[in-house]
């Protein structure tokens, strides 16, 4: 097809380089510098999408990143596919491939139409109201139905194979926008020896004035393009200075952080970008930021004005003057402002048709006298009742309004076109200033938000600070920028500006019509559908907060987040709640600006570089020994070690009963271990732990519990005594940074006149826990000159011993419930003290284990799990642990709060043992427990925390924490599935060896 | 995303602290003489105020220490940072 609607000269794109691309299966033509819209628009394609909820047909509206309704698939299907990309900010490139979304079987003929003829059913909070009941129906019928008709584009669905990255940024000034405030300002920046960062958007700097032509606008005598080209020119070459195209900025936060996204590849062939970066996050940070954002121009709300066809009159006028391409052959301009009528005119010199429907009286700017002197047909006092045509609008009517505005007279006149170029003024972009916490203030006269209070070092400048008129612009920004860099001269203040003064705009948030509001279709939110009617309804029905009228019919929601008419809906809410605008505020303008791919945001951090991945000495061995890994925190620890095609069952009653008839062998290095140093060292374990500490000997071990000063159990371990003043302490493997930062706050605020010191040594040792009958004639072999008798080294004590001539610390403890040493050994040595280990327990058939089967060993002792067993709401009695909670220490940390009067309930939940009736049967952790199935509300009493098939035991354990528990030791209760109900009795929740004489075994 | 000024390091990206709550908040000497409505006063109660508040800051992922901030809630404005068992700043 050949582009029918270029006609035009520009000097913006490359003529030379002719392009071809594909949309919606077709093959086209642009040129280089091209966005995907202004390339559709020069082959005569407006239609580009269906709406959300009503899919009418939809067109190019905009040419910025305001665009509601030309959002499209990018790319194919598969991994380069990407959705809700705006037509209006892709830049085509060879073999550029887009479709058309939210149409079903196509664009141009859409089953979900049909919505549109129902849409009197479909009004605001419909989704809420109707497909709340039945709730049956909502998986059946509403869901699936919505998902299939809503939805904006496709996931890819292979993993993104492009590369993003993540960069710093710091400097003096950033300046946000490239258009002539934010070109000024780099420039005065710069100049006195600020670096300086300028960003933009656009592939090009220059923003609107680039293009204006209009012998009216000039600078210095000069065209006010021609002079910003060559302001353009010299600002490339400035030292201080770095300027990112194709940039825009995501978000504001406070202290001048700012979030940008560089695209660096979207814009190229697949061929260019192999291998490349696509884009990169930019995390600034800068002294001093100057936002230059530009303004975006407001729609007029009236009936039917969503058609494709139907465009806003500035980014008509950039098609025109920018692009070189004609939005049509027979255009009518509908304005309330003069700014409009040098779209007419640029129409005009262009030789295509154009006149314009003003809902003024009259203006007397030179625009429009230049205007009428080129005979282009105005009404005045006139405003658009209803357009016509499905796909491309195809006339309008028009009718006289009413002295006050609120109505229309005489009868309706019939224009033709094939273009509606709307302006209903300007609204300042406001949002990266009210990110950064700004305050807005609002000006009557032309009814816009601007920046008032701001608690950044930062200034707004241009048309995104009220400013709309040239000269206004250029002399406040050369004294905004002078007054911010303290500056008292600039190159720029001499400047000459001419330009024709805009006069009165006139306001009217809804326009009259001839039929009543409910017989009309006056949009608001393109993208999202909702309409000045649905916004009356949900007042109506008592919504007054605008965040909840947003939410409510979900106006502004879209991924455009209703730049162009939240100003519309505003002002709609304030006349019918009968308030002055300004004085309900706005709703919030959250980041992102723009939408950020996920790819952007996550940066390099994908795969292996998503967390730290923490292992231990020996994990080359268990990796050898082809161990399956559990995440614990972040470490990698062996979960078990299957042998041939053994499950995770099998594998795990073969290590456990190995374990408790010869030896086993686990990797406990992972836990946490901290170095306590000090004269009060034991005074301070004292406080920390619930237990007495002050009488434990050197060499000796002792099992402590750590609560949280609500009382909750929050850590526990063994301690060692090394030392008179020196300790080494175990915590739980995910608990260890947690126990030393709670731990270092109480010595700092609390304490500080302890003398004890704590060093974190987790990653400085490793540790082989040995357990079972076996173990000490495996230790006796390791370390032939330590006594391993129990009046020598009895059960929870500790010895210093060598291997191989490296120092060791063996701890006689256990987990397991059975003889057990746990030797720890500097970390590089920790390989080969497994391997040793192994080595001299071959004898005895000495089996590793993983995590699986020490959580099964211990269960079957009942010892605790803190974190699986607890949850922050058990306290030491809870647990049934009174025996190690300390009556006669002052106090502890936590020990108060065991005497509130909620803590001492006795019907609180409590850690009982489960069995099931059926002793084959095993419990599903976390799986709830109740007494009476048939009550209702059903009662939960409680839930199983800690589940195995003991096959030391031969039948299935369980570990639960039940309400009041310990008062029902023998009580039947039930545990309901999904398709059964198992039933269990409380019991004991020690349920081997409750002697503990495997311990000395 | 605010800047904090370690009192043992200097400026640091707030990334590197943790919060730790209202500051000034003692822990109390004789928990057992307290009743249940003081003891829970000390644990629960919290001001959470919009505006200037007393907070403590630990330097997590730097020199470990806690200290004292003086932050406006409302827009993250810090007006002074003190070492802990000193007096917060009179102005
Ligand atoms: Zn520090």
């Amino acid at each position: 097809m050949s582009e029918n609607f270029r006609s035009l000269e520009t000097k913006f794109l490359d003529k030379t380089n002719r392009i071809s691309f594909k949309y919606n299966g077709k093959k086209y033509y642009g040129y280089k510098g091209d966005t995907l819209a202004s390339a559709l628009l020069s082959n005569g394609i407006h239609l580009i999408g269906r709406s959300f909820k009503y899919h009418r047909p939809r067109g190019i509206m905009t040419c910025g990143s305001e665009e509601p309704n030309a959002i499209v698939q990018i790319g194919g299907t598969g991994s380069f596919t990407e959705p809700n990309v705006r037509a209006t900010e892709q830049e085509i490139y060879e073999g550029l491939e887009a479709s058309s979304q939210n149409c079903w079987p196509s664009v141009e003929f859409d089953v979900g139409g049909i919505n549109n003829f129902i849409s009197p059913v479909i009004p605001a909070g419909f989704y809420y109201k109707t497909f709340m009941w039945p709730k049956k129906l909502w998986y059946s019928l509403y869901e699936p139905a919505i998902r299939m008709s809503a939805g904006l584009g496709k996931s890819p669905t292979q993993p993104d194979p492009e590369l993003y990255d993540h960069n710093h940024l710091h400097c003096d000034v950033l300046v946000v926008g490239g258009g002539i405030s934010g070109i000024i300002a780099a420039s005065i920046s710069s100049d006195n020896g600020n670096n300086t960062v300028l960003i933009d958007d656009k592939n090009s700097l220059g923003g609107s004035t680039i293009f204006q032509d209009d012998e009216n606008f000039k600078i210095n005598d000069e065209i006010s393009s021609v002079w910003l080209n060559n302001q353009i020119k010299k600002i490339k070459n400035k030292k201080n200075l770095i300027i990112k195209h194709r940039t825009s900025l995501a978000a504001y936060h406070s202290y001048n952080y700012l979030l940008a996204r560089e695209n660096l590849a979207d814009h190229k062939s697949l061929n260019e970008r192999s291998n490349k970066l696509r884009q990169r996050l930019w995390k600034i940070r800068a002294k001093k930021v100057i936002l230059a954002t530009g303004a975006i121009e407001r729609p007029l709300i009236f009936n039917n004005n969503d058609r494709p066809g139907v465009m806003l009159a500035n980014s008509v006028k950039k098609y025109i003057d920018y692009f070189g391409v004609r939005c049509g052959n027979k255009n009518i301009i509908f304005t309330n402002n003069d700014s409009a009528y040098e779209t007419a005119i640029s129409l005009n010199k262009k030789g295509i048709n154009v006149s314009i429907v003003d809902i003024r009286n009259n203006s007397s700017s030179i625009l429009v006298k230049n205007a009428k002197d080129a005979g282009i047909k105005i009404y005045w006092n006139h405003t658009v009742v209803n357009t016509a045509g499905y796909r491309r609008i195809k006339s309008i009517q028009i009718m006289k309004m009413s002295e006050d505005g609120t109505n229309v007279i005489d009868s309706k006149i019939n224009l033709v076109c094939d273009n509606l170029s709307i302006s209903g003024g300007w609204t300042p972009m406001v949002h990266l200033f009210t990110q950064s916490g700004g305050k807005l203030k609002f000006r009557d006269s032309d009814q816009v938000f601007l920046p008032n209070v701001t608690t950044s070092d930062q200034i707004s400048i241009g048309s995104c600070n009220g400013d709309f008129e040239l000269d206004d612009v250029i002399k406040n920004t050369i004294s905004e920028c002078k007054n911010f860099l303290s500056l008292s001269l600039t190159d720029f203040d001499l400047l000459k500006v001419n330009c024709p003064k805009q006069k009165e705009s006139k306001n009217i948030w809804l326009l009259p019509n001839d039929k009543p509001l409910g017989k009309t279709k006056p949009f608001l939110d393109f993208q999202n559908d909702s309409t000045a009617k649905d916004i009356k309804l949900a007042m109506r029905e008592g919504f007054r907060s605008i965040e909840h009228v947003k939410r409510y019919t979900t106006t502004g929601m879209g991924t455009d987040q209703g730049k162009l008419a939240n100003m519309h809906a505003l002002g709609i809410i304030s006349e019918t709640a009968g308030v002055k605008m300004g004085t309900l505020g706005t709703t919030t303008f959250r980041p992102p600006y723009t939408p950020l791919t996920f790819g952007t945001i996550v940066g390099r951090n994908v795969g292996t570089f998503f967390d730290i991945a923490r292992k231990t000495p020996m994990h080359a061995w268990h990796e050898n020994r082809k161990a399956k890994f559990e995440n614990v925190g972040q470490w990698k620890r062996a979960w078990y070690y299957p042998m041939d095609d053994e499950s995770i069952h099998q594998a795990v009653q073969r290590e456990s009963k190995a374990a408790r008839e010869s030896a086993g062998i686990l990797d406990a290095s992972t836990l946490g271990k901290i170095d306590i140093k000090g004269t009060d060292a034991s005074e301070f374990l004292n406080r920390v732990y619930t237990n007495a500490w002050s009488k434990l000997g050197i060499g000796k071990c002792r099992y402590g519990l750590m609560l949280n000063e609500d009382g909750m159990v929050y850590d526990d371990g063994v301690t060692t005594r090394l030392d008179e003043n020196h300790y080494v302490m175990t915590t739980t493997t995910g608990g260890a940074a947690n126990v030393l930062s709670k731990l270092e706050d109480y010595l700092q605020t609390e304490w500080p006149e302890l003398d004890v010191w704590l060093t974190s040594v987790t990653d400085q040792y490793a540790t082989a826990s040995v357990c079972g009958p076996n173990s000490k004639n495996i230790l006796k072999k390791l370390f032939p000159k330590v006594e391993f008798n129990d009046e020598n080294f009895p059960h929870m004590s500790f010895k210093n011993a060598e291997l191989d001539g490296i120092n060791c610390r063996i701890m006689r403890i256990s987990f397991t419930g059975e003889h057990s040493y746990e030797i720890n050994i500097e970390s590089k040595y920790g390989k080969s003290l497994w391997e040793k280990c192994m080595d001299e327990g071959k004898e005895f058939n000495i089996t590793p284990y993983g995590t699986e089967t020490m959580h099964l060993l211990r269960a079957e002792k009942g010892f605790i799990i803190v974190g699986q067993d607890t949850d922050g709401t058990m306290t030491p009695i809870d647990l049934q642990m009174d025996w190690i909670v300390s009556k006669k220490k002052y106090d502890f940390i936590g020990k108060r709060s065991l005497y509130r009067s909620d803590t001492m309930r006795e019907d609180r939940k409590q850690l009982v043992g489960l069995l099931t009736d059926n002793p084959n049967e095993v419990l599903e952790e976390g799986a709830q427990i109740v007494q009476d199935e048939k009550k209702q509300p059903i009662e939960m009493l409680g839930h199983v925390t800690s589940s195995y098939f003991s096959p030391n035991l031969n039948k299935s354990i369980a570990l639960a924490v039940i309400k009041n528990g310990k008062k029902l030791k023998g009580q039947k209760l039930l545990v309901p599935m999904k398709d059964k109900t198992i039933k269990v009795t409380v019991s004991d929740y020690i349920f081997f060896d409750s002697k503990n004489e495997r311990l000395n075994a | 995303m605010f800047i904090i000024t370690c009192p043992f390091c200097g400026e640091r990206d707030q990334s590197e602290f943790s919060a730790g709550g209202e500051a000034h908040i003692v822990r109390p000497k004789q928990p057992t003489e307290l009743s249940d409505d003081e003891w829970a006063d000390f644990l629960f109660m919290r001001k959470n105020i919009k505006g200037v508040q007393f907070e403590r800051w630990n330097h997590a992922h730097g020199c470990r220490k806690w200290f004292n901030v003086i932050r406006d809630t409302s827009n993250d404005k810090i007006h002074a940072v003190y070492k802990m068992g000193e007096k917060p700043p009179t102005k």
